[in-house]
């Protein structure tokens, strides 16, 4: 055996495992939410004066996407949701996550101005660019985001029949996920 | 005249000292005052833990909204009485590992534990290896009398 050749492959090794490591997203941290009951909450829905719960949607497999009118790349996710929900019957839901930031000058107000302003701002970009919520929650203090593991909107869930979570996705979501992830792996919970 | 500049710089960093100060005292420090020892849990806890949108610090040192966030909510398990490992153990059921500075140690974390030292023992082992073949590869062999004298020679310059 040619001795030369060691260092070259432990060479080529490290430029195969700094390929790896590299082009990771340092971002995408694994949920471990993935396959375990959706956290259960009860909030203010972006209309009426119904409460919103997980439960309501068991039987059906959902989408829940996290949004606020603050958050840049839900402007870029956006369009794309839209699209999917006037192509396919998958419901989903939306869940507007703080979107009264705390440097805010609505901030100050008391809790029911403070949703009343939310609800309406939400209510204004939605009408812009477009609604592709059957259901929109409105999560003021940010705990349900923390219950479900936000820590980068927009992020988006699967979830099953029984209400266990499937799938995350944190960042926007693009045609090429909801074509080659998202949609194939509804399809399979539709059919269990 | 140096002297006077001396003060003047002192005088500015005493001015500093107490801008910064007045940055720091925020919420925090009301909550500080409300509950000292509630607040000293939280922060030794909450330097053991990472934030999750600034990744390189604590939830101590950041100023992202989220480590906000979860300051609030940590502190409000400290106040309901939680231990440490409660707290914990409740970030990591949203988050996952990555939130704690120093993961569990359990199967899945093995390699991140024990793998600098499987490598490090490798690495003597190899060494170990490499120093005895090279031993015995290089014998040392006596000087021969014509070698000897060439030295000398050398020697003598």
């Amino acid at each position: 055996m040619k001795k030369f050749l060691i260092p070259l492959a432990l060479f080529l090794g490290l430029v195969i495992f700094l390929a790896i490591g590299l082009n990771r997203n340092p971002r995408e941290i694994p949920s471990p939410l993935i396959n375990k009951p959706a956290p259960a909450f009860s909030l203010h829905t972006l209309e009426g004066d119904a409460m919103f719960s997980p439960a309501d949607m068991r039987g059906k497999v959902w989408i829940f996407n996290v949004w606020a009118t603050w958050c840049v790349a839900c402007r870029e996710e956006h369009p794309v949701l839209v699209a999917f929900a006037n192509k396919h019957a998958v419901p989903i839901v939306g869940l507007s996550y703080k979107e009264i930031q705390p440097q805010d000058e609505a901030a100050k107000l008391g809790p029911d101005a403070k949703l009343q302003v939310a609800r309406e701002r939400s209510w204004v970009w939605l009408k812009r660019h477009g609604n592709p919520y059957i259901n929109s929650v409105m999560d003021l203090d940010g705990r349900v985001g923390i219950d479900y593991g936000v820590y980068g909107v927009p992020e988006t869930y699967v979830i099953d029949k029984e209400g266990v979570i499937r799938f995350k996705h944190v960042g926007a979501v693009t045609p090429a996920l909801l074509a080659e992830k998202i949609l194939p792996l509804i399809d399979t919970l539709d059919k269990s | 005249m140096k002297q006077r500049g001396w003060w003047v710089l002192l005088g500015f960093l005493m001015q500093l000292q107490v801008l910064l100060h007045a940055q720091v005292i925020g919420p925090e420090a009301a909550a500080m005052a409300q509950d000292p020892v509630v607040e000293a849990r939280l922060v030794v806890l909450s330097q053991e833990l990472r934030c999750l949108v600034c990744q390189n610090e604590s939830l101590a040192s950041s100023h992202a909204e989220l480590a906000d966030d979860l300051r609030r909510e940590v502190r409000s398990l400290i106040r309901e009485g939680k231990s440490d490992q409660e707290v914990k153990d409740f970030l990591v059921a949203r988050y996952g590992d990555f939130v704690l500075y120093r993961p569990e140690v359990k199967p899945l974390t093995w390699v991140l534990w024990f793998g600098p030292f499987v490598l490090m023992l490798l690495a003597l082992v190899f060494l170990g290896r490499y120093l005895q073949a090279r031993r015995a590869q290089v014998k040392p062999q006596a000087l021969s009398d014509e070698d000897r004298a060439r030295a000398e020679q050398w020697l003598k310059g």
